[in-house]
């Protein structure tokens, strides 16, 4: 009980703090012991709870609480309505207040539910912890070296302890979130998340950020008040905890799951929500890590995940999935045709969400069990891909993948630490692989058609990370180092990530066992198991890839460097003879320089096209997920 | 014991049969153009004497890729053979391909970055219908693991006669034979020359041969799976499947990567996903 509520209050009061410290020195010692802290207080309720049969449940009933979270709502809400007047965006603004009037409603003028448990401390709350203790602190210690660089680079003012400020409650809320069970605290962390990332997405304050942070605020408010009408309805029906909620029979409830189902593909930026998570490039980049790794969209896959047992054989169950296996298709199609790294990346978290979202809607043990895999997974790879190229944009200024030519030799720490996430995020004995082997594997024992759908989309998947990783690995000479520039704490967060991402996939079968076997036992009796030698295979496998670059240093002696081949008319003047020519002779004596680029494939997976139909579907699916509520 | 068996003979037989196969093909190929074509062993010498070429290189990690190429392919052949688990034989499959694409573009050379984006392309035309056929598998025999499936002598093929048609479409991509042969191909089209394999020589094109062989092995070793519950029909038709790549790739002249891509999605949507609804739906009505 201390660890958890020393994991939700410790970072609000860091915040508090943070947003009174202004010098560096100071703020990076308050930064760095916190997050460690964080993440030692995550693997201490790991250590004390590991294998842990029954979920712990604390009562925690105070009036105290329930009026402070009264009053912080009503502070949030005066916020967005000041802002959204300002900006004169009136959506939102009634968004916020109808939402505001019906937690008043609920609180004051609905009979009193007496809460039994207001937190709870289980298996999958523990893994959601250990996500946001280690990945989210890590990100934050990231954050300090990168803001510095950033405001170097970029003409914005300099907010930082305003920016570390809402990193913090960011986190706090995160916690608050997984370890809540009282359906209004749950709301109210949520409410928090979405309000922090509105402030973090409009950082910079252009006006494209504004406009970006506005859709985000405006689509997770949609959200927001999804939920509370469920929890008004549950109210009405005595239920106000989630544990209840998910004991009670599906049948009845099918509106309220149905509702909250919709605030969860918000948040996990679901078609047709996916737009604000892509306006959400505009943070800097920690941001970017913080939003698709462990916190905001995890915050919506979370509250899928939970809901899974019950969705599992209905019909509200089928709608999601058969919604998050069309994210999936749609987001992978449309980061092939997509030049710029951050864009591929946020396309990638929503396809992969997707493949979340569907297993969740399907429910089996098995589902669940692959469902919390990827999540983990996800977390791992997806935060380090971001701070990676977040590195490389200062150092090669650009976003672009057609700017990435020969990266591994310009910055090769980056390089390798980035090739380990783009191969944690698809290639096979890595994490996303095992956990889409079995999400596979589910879908095609509950309905095939659901693993058609991700069958196409991983091909188009397999596409844009090679083509990627094509460029960064290309050999050019001649070479210039530029990694220099990147701090120690950066280093850091980089090197930890990317051992995670190996590590994560080495022990998987014990995290299997600790923590997730557990959880879907305690609910559905049953766990699943991948099958021992198949492990032994991927480990293997895995081992083998670790030591297949020691070829480079065993290379025979006898080889002989050559030019590339230009049609016989290399210009190799003023370089040792191996080194590739960058240039050759054209027609009419003219000097050609060489230039490669990728295939985006434009005529058949342009954004446009595909982001409306994605659109169009998503909310035809919408309005079938409400309807098919009415089905008895 | 059992399976270090299985993986020594698959190891060894493997690219004797592949090379005769190519022999095979060559002088077959040869016929079909009014020519005697080379002795049957011909590939071998060929690889022999690549074997014995001087080893040069644009870039050293170029080979490094190619050894990881052989070595994964062989390990999908290996894991097929051992009986394993059928979407595990095609993830090994794909990360074998995955090396042999960064091969290419390591070297920065523009005929191999093109071979290894058009492979790309062809990969992604043909992976869908490589899932389907594991679906449908499952679908027809309830079984991922490939000793089960053996072992259930369940005809396959008559539960998913499109899969097949569809996995033999996309086999002639992965067979490397003209209207598919895009990426790379024996015969230098002029503008990709030798696509992927443009920059490598000696040992490292012979390996990307070997590879080859072993890979032919793999993918015949899928098409004997439909017809598993009877091993004579069930090689008779591999060879069947082989000839018939031999009498399309002689006849057809290359596509363009636009057109492979769409046949192969639409063959794997009209073939496959046709194919395996309507088996859902008949298990469906059987409960």
């Amino acid at each position: 009980m201390f660890t958890i509520g020393l994991l939700i209050v410790l970072p609000l009061v860091v915040a508090l703090i943070l947003l009174l410290t202004k010098g560096d020195t100071l703020r990076n010692a308050i930064v760095k012991v916190a997050a460690s802290v964080l993440a030692v207080a995550s693997i201490y309720l790991l250590a004390g709870n590991i294998g842990m049969e029954v979920p712990k449940k604390y009562n925690l009933d105070f009036e105290m609480i329930n009026y402070l979270i009264i009053l912080a709502e009503l502070f949030l809400t005066a916020i967005i309505c000041w802002q959204g007047v300002k900006y004169k965006k009136f959506g939102v603004v009634a968004l916020a207040v109808a939402q505001f009037v019906f937690t008043v409603y609920i609180e004051f003028f609905l009979h009193k539910i007496h809460i039994e448990n207001n937190l709870v401390l289980d298996n999958l709350s523990i893994i959601m912890a250990l996500l946001i203790g280690i990945i989210g602190s890590l990100i934050c210690v990231f954050a300090l070296g990168y803001m510095k660089n950033y405001h170097h680079h970029k003409n914005v003012k300099d907010r930082s302890n305003y920016f570390f400020f809402i990193l913090f409650v960011f986190l706090s809320a995160m916690f608050g979130l997984i370890f809540s069970n009282n359906l209004i605290w749950i709301l109210f962390f949520w409410e928090i998340t979405t309000f922090c990332s509105f402030l973090l997405i409009g950082y910079t304050r252009t006006s494209e950020a504004k406009q970006n942070a506005f859709r985000a605020l405006f689509m997770n408010l949609i959200g927001g008040f999804a939920f509370i009408i469920a929890i008004y309805i549950l109210h009405n029906m005595g239920i106000a905890e989630l544990d209840k909620l998910l004991a009670i029979n599906p049948m009845l409830i099918a509106l309220p799951i149905a509702l909250i189902s919709i605030a969860g593909i918000t948040k996990s930026a679901q078609i047709p929500f996916s737009s604000w998570l892509l306006g959400a490039m505009v943070a800097p980049t920690p941001v970017s890590a913080l939003l698709h790794s462990s916190t905001m969209v995890k915050a919506g896959v979370y509250i899928l995940i939970r809901l899974s047992p019950i969705m599992e054989g209905t019909l509200v169950g089928s709608v999601v999935s058969l919604l998050g296996a069309i994210t999936f298709f749609i987001a992978s199609c449309i980061a092939v045709s997509q030049q710029n790294v951050k864009k591929i990346l946020a396309y990638s978290t929503i396809a992969n969400l997707g493949l979340i979202v569907t297993c969740a809607g399907v429910g089996t043990y098995q589902a669940v069990w692959t469902a919390i895999f990827l999540t983990i997974f996800h977390a791992v790879a997806k935060s380090l891909l971001f701070l990676c190229v977040g590195t490389i944009e200062h150092g090669i200024d650009s976003l672009d993948v057609e700017d990435m030519d020969g990266l591994v030799m310009k910055m090769p720490k980056v390089a390798a630490f980035l090739l380990v996430g783009i191969a944690g995020m698809f290639i096979a004995p890595f994490g996303m692989l095992i956990s889409k082997w079995a999400a596979l594997e589910t879908l095609i024992s509950v309905n095939p058609i659901l693993a058609i759908i991700v069958a196409f989309g991983s091909a188009v998947t397999l596409f844009f990370w090679t083509k990627w990783m094509g460029k960064i690995i290309m050999i050019i000479h001649p070479v210039e180092l530029n990694e220099e520039f990147v701090s120690k704490d950066e280093w850091f967060t980089l090197g930890t990530l990317s051992v995670l991402t190996v590590i994560v996939c080495i022990t998987f079968p014990w995290i299997s066992s600790g923590m997730v076997d557990p959880y879907t036992q305690h609910i559905y009796q049953h766990t699943f198991n991948m099958d021992r030698g198949n492990i032994l295979i991927m480990l293997g496998m895995l081992a083998l890839i670790m030591l297949l670059p020691l070829r480079l240093l065993f290379q025979g002696k006898e080889i002989r460097h050559v030019s590339a081949y230009l049609c016989g008319s290399n210009i190799t003047e003023n370089s040792e003879i191996y080194q590739a020519s960058q240039s050759f002779h054209g027609a009419a004596g003219t000097v050609k320089e060489l230039g490669l680029n990728n295939y985006y494939l434009q005529e058949y997976f342009g954004e446009d096209k595909y982001a409306k139909v994605g659109t169009i579907i998503g909310v035809l699916l919408i309005i079938i997920l409400l309807g098919v509520t009415f089905i008895r | 014991m059992n399976y270090l068996w299985i993986a020594l003979s698959f190891i060894i037989l493997a690219p004797i049969e592949g090379g005769l196969l190519t022999g095979i093909d060559r002088i077959l190929s040869a016929r079909f153009q009014g020519r005697v074509g080379p002795p049957l062993l011909q590939p071998f010498y060929d690889v022999f004497k690549l074997l014995q070429k001087e080893n040069t290189i644009v870039t050293r990690s170029q080979n490094f890729y190619i050894l990881g190429f052989l070595i994964f392919i062989i390990i999908t052949g290996v894991l097929f053979f051992c009986g394993v688990d059928i979407l595990l034989v095609i993830f090994v499959l794909t990360l074998a391909s995955i090396f042999l694409v960064l091969g290419g573009y390591s070297t920065h050379s523009p005929y191999s970055y093109i071979g290894s984006e058009r492979e790309l392309i062809l990969m992604m035309s043909y992976e869908p219908m490589v899932l389907l056929t594991a679906i449908g598998i499952y679908m027809a025999t309830g079984s991922f693991s490939l000793a089960d499936i053996i072992s259930s002598g369940t005809p396959v093929i008559a539960y998913i006669p499109g899969v097949f048609i569809g996995f033999v479409y996309i086999i002639l991509i992965k067979f490397r034979k003209s209207p598919f042969d895009l990426s790379m191909s024996h015969h230098a089209h002029q503008e990709v020359v030798r696509g992927i394999a443009t920059e490598f020589n000696g040992r490292a094109l012979a390996m990307i041969e070997i590879s080859h062989w072993y890979e032919n092995i793999f993918l015949l070793g899928v098409v004997y799976l439909f017809f598993a519950f009877n091993p004579i029909l069930g090689l008779f038709m591999t060879l069947v499947v082989y000839f018939l790549s031999i009498v399309v790739d002689n006849v057809s002249a290359r596509f363009k990567w636009q057109l492979v891509f769409k046949s192969s999605w639409l063959v794997a949507v009209i073939f496959g996903i046709i194919n395996i609804v309507v088996l859902y739906v008949l298990k469906m009505g059987w409960k």
